[in-house]
């Protein structure tokens, strides 16, 4: 394999990788604070069609970047009302939020099909991008890639350092106790679910603005339910989703190289790698219950009921 | 989930239908005309094509008929369910656009022998049954010579969706074109196991392109191929419905599908009563293929060149697959002077000498 394309190939990994992260990053945090939101599709969906109409209607990307956040936000606001505020199951809850954005976003985008949208262009970073191999992988990319870089860094600090990231981690892991010492467990979970949302309208506007400049009919095409794998398969920690969320880009170009290669492989087994990836991981985790006990957030999906 | 939601829309559009249908039963009667669509009229492709080919034949045959047609049927039990209330509902034709429709379609066919149907992309017959496609792979030759020409790393890269026949038969047709005005050339297939994921369709086009491919072909159905192609600066075919607005500079051409003409011909037949069961699979010849329009960096010498081919093909002075063809590994697949009949093309399943890498099965 020649130097260019090994270039290449990290640099379509960490394109590939991108809208996966943008939405593992947001469902971490939520899960953090105890609420599993399974959503992420649809909200994703509602991100990609709105942000690309608002941009196409507009001429304006960044505007159609901040109406894709409000509409995740939106879209998290209605499962809050159910699970956080009726207490409803959040399994169930996060299915019926992807099934009805699933079939919103396809109501609301059949005028915009078939549209043509000059995306998000690469930004060059002087000199860093001129760094060999990893150079156009990291600094050659365009800015939400690097927004999402960003974000990335600010949550692992977040959670690191800072007292409202260690308030987040105890109510997630007990709201009984974090009420007890007096944290707001339902504001808390409401701005952990907000987040969320915004982050997976942003990764859907990454595949309708930035990646693929189109909206079609169920575009996410199942990358908001890999995004919800990449947090267990990261065990909830912000720099293993960074890494699973490039690992599966890389195994999904791999897939196609391997083929333009000439690879007598069959496609459909290089076409599960991604997949294979992360039951593999599942799998590690869940063998040792105690171990995977203790990475989830211990209140995770249950509604919290206030005592008293 | 998607059924779900398939099967709401569904819903909706069968109320819209009787209410159009009681409405519309007070005037004189017209030929009742049924579409049934795998996918909404808006999706710029392959449903799109049929209704502009509903909406040409409601132009042409004006007051003789009358359409409905519903969409975003999902190929499972709603669809005998969507074709079995057009029948009910009075329809004297009924077109199911869908390959998945051909079983349901057959079924409601024997509970309503009085009623026409015509299924599309499908191998099994009735009484009243016909079914119909068109030759996809007599564009991609035209586009294989275009590329032949345009090339110059002689690598063309093929994004392709499954390897079952069809897919088959098109790239064999392009790369026989493409290496009858340049034998060094060579085409990269990658498989993306998919008709429609747009970010994996750039994705295959990007890593064919960062593999040396300056011109990217495609069989599947969104025109992100075309825009990666357009941000690499290579040259792109398109594919079902003309794509250059996704990328002017690289759209050269691409194969589309043209409907109309047959929907037109066939509701005529049914009025004269003429219509009988049969196959049709058409090309150039019957307007059912048409090419998508020509970049202006094409030469206009090789511009005349494919339009003298694409009257050979349609008057059927040239065979596309005719001897001698060598397959992958350089025997002689086809002889000279042997023309491969339509059973041979419809279960293709070998490469054709020129297309790089294995066919999976």
């Amino acid at each position: 394999m020649d130097m260019d394309l090994i270039t290449n190939i990290l640099f379509a990994m960490v394109r590939t990788g991108t809208p996966l992260l943008l939405v593992a990053l947001g469902e971490l945090v939520c899960e953090k604070s105890g609420v599993l939101n399974l959503g992420q599709e649809g909200m994703m969906l509602m991100g990609a069609v709105i942000g690309f109409i608002a941009a196409l209607t507009t001429g304006s990307l960044i505007f159609g970047v901040i109406m894709s956040l409000l509409v995740g936000m939106a879209m998290a606001m209605l499962f809050g009302l159910l699970a956080i505020q009726l207490r409803a199951n959040q399994v169930a809850t996060g299915l019926a939020l992807t099934i009805f954005g699933a079939g919103l976003s396809a109501y609301v985008g059949t005028d915009y099909i078939g549209q043509a949208l000059a995306g998000f262009q690469p930004m060059l970073i002087p000199l860093l991008s001129d760094i060999p191999i990893l150079g156009k992988a990291l600094f050659s990319q365009d800015i939400l890639v690097y927004c999402s870089l960003g974000i990335a860094l600010a949550i692992w600090l977040f959670f690191r350092f800072s007292r409202p990231g260690l308030m987040v981690k105890a109510i997630g892991e007990s709201p009984d106790s974090a009420t007890a010492v007096g944290l707001p467990v339902i504001r808390t979970r409401w701005l952990a679910l907000l987040f969320g949302g915004a982050m997976a309208g942003l990764g859907g506007a990454y595949l309708s603005l930035a990646y693929t400049p189109l909206w079609a009919e169920g575009m996410t095409a199942g990358r908001g339910w890999i995004a919800l794998a990449l947090v267990v398969f990261a065990s909830w920690k912000v720099e293993r989703v960074l890494l699973g969320a490039w690992l599966f880009g890389l195994a999904s170009i791999m897939h196609l190289v391997l083929q333009g290669m000439g690879a007598s492989i069959s496609s459909n087994l290089l076409a599960t790698l991604p997949y294979l990836a992360t039951i593999v991981v599942l799998v590690l985790l869940s063998s040792n219950q105690s171990r995977s006990r203790l990475l989830a957030p211990m209140s995770l999906g249950k509604p919290y009921h206030p005592a008293g | 989930m998607k059924s779900l939601i398939k099967k709401a829309l569904v819903s909706v559009a069968t109320a819209g239908l009787m209410t159009l249908s009681t409405l519309s039963s007070a005037v004189e009667k017209p030929l009742k005309v049924g579409f049934v669509y795998v996918g909404p009229v808006g999706d710029a492709g392959w449903t799109y094509g049929h209704d502009e080919g509903r909406l040409e034949m409601v132009e042409k045959l004006g007051k003789n008929i009358e359409t409905t047609y519903v969409e975003s049927v999902s190929e499972g039990a709603d669809a005998e369910r969507v074709i079995r209330k057009l029948a009910q509902q009075g329809h004297d034709l009924i077109f199911t656009t869908s390959f998945g429709y051909m079983n349901p379609t057959l079924k409601v066919a024997k509970q309503f022998p009085n009623v026409k149907f015509q299924h599309a992309t499908g191998y099994k017959r009735g009484k009243n049954v016909g079914t119909y496609s068109a030759r996809f792979y007599e564009g991609r030759y035209l586009t294989g010579v275009i590329a032949g020409h345009m090339t110059k790393n002689n690598v063309i890269g093929y994004v392709g969706s499954f390897p079952i026949p069809e897919v088959v038969q098109g790239i064999n047709a392009f790369t026989l074109g493409l290496r009858s005005v340049n034998p060094d050339a060579t085409v990269k297939v990658v498989w993306i196991n998919s008709w429609y994921d747009p970010a994996k369709e750039r994705e295959a086009a990007e890593s064919l392109i960062a593999q040396g491919a300056d011109i990217i072909n495609q069989h599947t159905d969104s025109p992100a191929p075309v825009q990666a192609a357009q941000d690499k600066g290579v040259f792109a075919f398109g594919y079902d419905t003309d794509m250059t607005r996704f990328g002017p500079d690289a759209h050269l051409t691409g194969s589309m599908v043209h409907w109309g003409g047959f929907y037109t011909d066939t509701a005529k037949a049914v009025l004269d009563k003429q219509w009988k069961a049969e196959d049709v699979w058409g090309g150039f010849s019957a307007g059912m293929v048409e090419m998508a329009p020509y970049n202006k960096a094409i030469p206009e010498t090789v511009v005349a060149q494919v339009e003298a081919f694409k009257t050979q093909i349609a008057d059927g002075t040239f065979t596309i697959f005719e001897g001698p063809i060598k397959a992958q590994d350089g025997s002689i697949k086809v002889s000279e002077g042997t023309k491969l009949n339509d059973g041979d093309i419809l279960s293709m399943n070998w490469y054709v000498e020129g297309v790089e890498g294995s066919l999976p099965n």
